[in-house]
């Protein structure tokens, strides 16, 4: 059972090294998405003993939104930026894989000290989580592109579900369900923006806005 | 100095090269071509024995002296690895790093050999070929140092062998990572696709088999052989890797371990076939996930 957990939680760091490595925009769609599928086996596989109500419709809905909504949406504004790889991210791939090592260590660091309130369904949960958070803020101020900054955002996300899931336990379930709400609406938001500044400026940079001039 | 560590020397010695066939066969089922015979690579190597060997009047001892030593050093490093359950010929606290660097040893002279040629390709590939290399040695230790820390000792004979069924319970997903990291170092140190491509014959783009064109006859057959053996021992430490076949009987543990490694090839094979080479700008990038998968089987403890 708890090598089930711990290869779900290992196949999380995995896509995290993906969505670091990868330069292809649609590369960048399926590792976040592959990222919601496995958030959703998580679910299952750490509610497996008590498998509620509840805990099916946060499956279906971490499922339905990270797995399958945001990846398509996020897919619909490449078709219409016609953007389809980072050029020039601020920080190289291969040292954004050495500063995903360096991330995983410091959390492993950091999940080493914390203290938790009530036991934890595998070691690796808590490092994992902020590896997670990291690999997303990481994405966010290294890349240029704005559509890499969001799926930067939606990583990070995904590790804040990863603590969620594992560390605090079934009445958190609501609280989840609630966020995952606001990032719905957060994606739609920044996804439909994306389009508006692409047709504006005929480019998603973000250095470009700096020189913004009325 | 048991018998038993002398069945898996006799087996590579003796297969090493219809490995290098199935990887071409798998080629070929993928490109739906009928492929060359399954043997080719023993014709070869008896074609090239039969032939003289000519030297160029501005090579010196070197050139001749590298075919030599790399196939030397490639035996023992064979001797130093164990396979299907079993201890090594030799073997010893730390053994690991000589195996790696009786392989550094065999790169070194076939670099050296290519360098006394004056060539300027070969000069080039030279260049690139240590380049790699030295990327995929960190990486070959980080995932050695992760065998060691997850088995508990210090040496392949006992390493590889100690991992059985409940080594697999316990620390399953660090050996995959261990094993995806080693598979990616054996497709970059033997100059397989997505690194280099053993059929390109365009100097420009060639690493591995630039350094050895002026190479020919006799000479050429122990570099082919070499590398032949090299890649079946890198072959066998991923199969170490992932089979648990800890304290099974010698024949089962021998028969699985081979088909494991003829398995591999087919996957050596299977990747040739689906992915483009990389541009050589993005070779450090591979190398640093390859380093990723090391590194984090490194640390997890579960």
């Amino acid at each position: 059972m708890g090598i089930w957990v711990d290869s779900t939680i290992i196949f999380i760091v995995l896509t995290n090294f993906m969505l670091l490595a990868s330069s292809r925009l649609a590369a960048l769609v399926r590792g976040v998405a592959l990222q919601g599928f496995t958030l959703g086996a998580l679910l299952l596989l750490t509610h497996s003993d008590n498998l509620t109500y509840r805990v099916w419709l946060l499956v279906v809905a971490a499922v339905g939104i990270k797995g399958i909504a945001f990846p398509m949406f996020l897919k619909r504004t490449l078709n219409n930026i016609n953007v389809h790889r980072e050029v020039e991210p601020y920080i190289g791939y291969s040292l954004s894989i050495l500063i995903g090592i360096a991330g995983l260590l410091l959390s492993l660091w950091i999940g080493s000290r914390l203290p938790l309130p009530g036991p934890i369904v595998s070691t690796l949960a808590i490092p994992v989580a902020f590896s997670t958070m990291l690999t997303g803020f990481f994405l966010i101020i290294s890349r240029k592109n704005a559509l890499t900054q969001v799926i930067g955002y939606l990583a990070a996300e995904n590790g804040i579900f990863v603590f969620g899931v594992t560390a605090v336990h079934s009445s958190s379930i609501w609280v989840e369900l609630g966020i995952l709400l606001d990032v719905l609406v957060a994606v739609f938001v920044m996804g439909i923006a994306i389009h508006h500044i692409n047709k504006e400026f005929e480019s998603t940079d973000v250095d470009r806005f700096s020189s913004l001039k009325d | 100095m048991d018998a038993e560590a002398l069945i898996h020397i006799g087996i590579a010695l003796l297969l090493a090269p219809l490995f290098l066939g199935v990887v071409n066969r798998t080629k070929a089922v993928f490109a739906g071509r009928q492929g060359r015979p399954l043997l080719q690579a023993y014709f070869d190597l008896a074609k090239l024995l039969r032939k003289g060997a000519v030297y160029s009047r501005t090579t010196t001892w070197v050139f001749r002296a590298g075919p030599v030593i790399g196939l030397s050093a490639v035996l023992m490093s064979l001797t130093l690895l164990p396979f299907g359950g079993q201890g090594a010929l030799i073997s010893f606290k730390g053994d690991f790093v000589l195996f790696a660097y009786l392989l550094g040893l065999a790169r070194f002279s076939t670099v050296m050999a290519a360098m006394d040629v004056g060539s300027s390709f070969e000069g080039m590939g030279a260049s690139r070929e240590v380049t790699f290399s030295a990327l995929a040695e960190p990486v070959l230790f980080l995932c050695f140092l992760a065998l060691a820390r997850h088995t508990g000792v210090f040496s392949f004979s006992e390493m590889l062998p100690a991992i059985s069924y409940s080594t697999w319970t316990h620390a399953g997903p660090a050996l995959v990572l261990v094993a995806s990291a080693l598979f990616l170092v054996t497709l970059a140190e033997n100059s397989r696709i997505p690194i280099d491509d053993p059929n390109t014959h365009l100097e420009l783009t060639m690493i591995h088999e630039v350094m050895v064109l002026d190479h020919g006859g006799p000479d050429f057959a122990f570099i082919q052989y070499g590398s032949a053996l090299k890649l079946w021992a890198f072959s066998a430490l991923v199969v170490g890797t992932l089979l648990p076949i800890g304290g099974i009987d010698l024949p089962t543990g021998v028969v699985l371990s081979t088909a494991g490694t003829f398995i591999l090839a087919v996957m050596v094979g299977a990747v040739e076939s689906t992915m483009a080479r990389l541009r050589l700008l993005r070779v450090p990038q591979y190398m640093a996930g390859a380093a990723a998968f090391a590194v984090f089987a490194l640390v997890i403890a579960l």
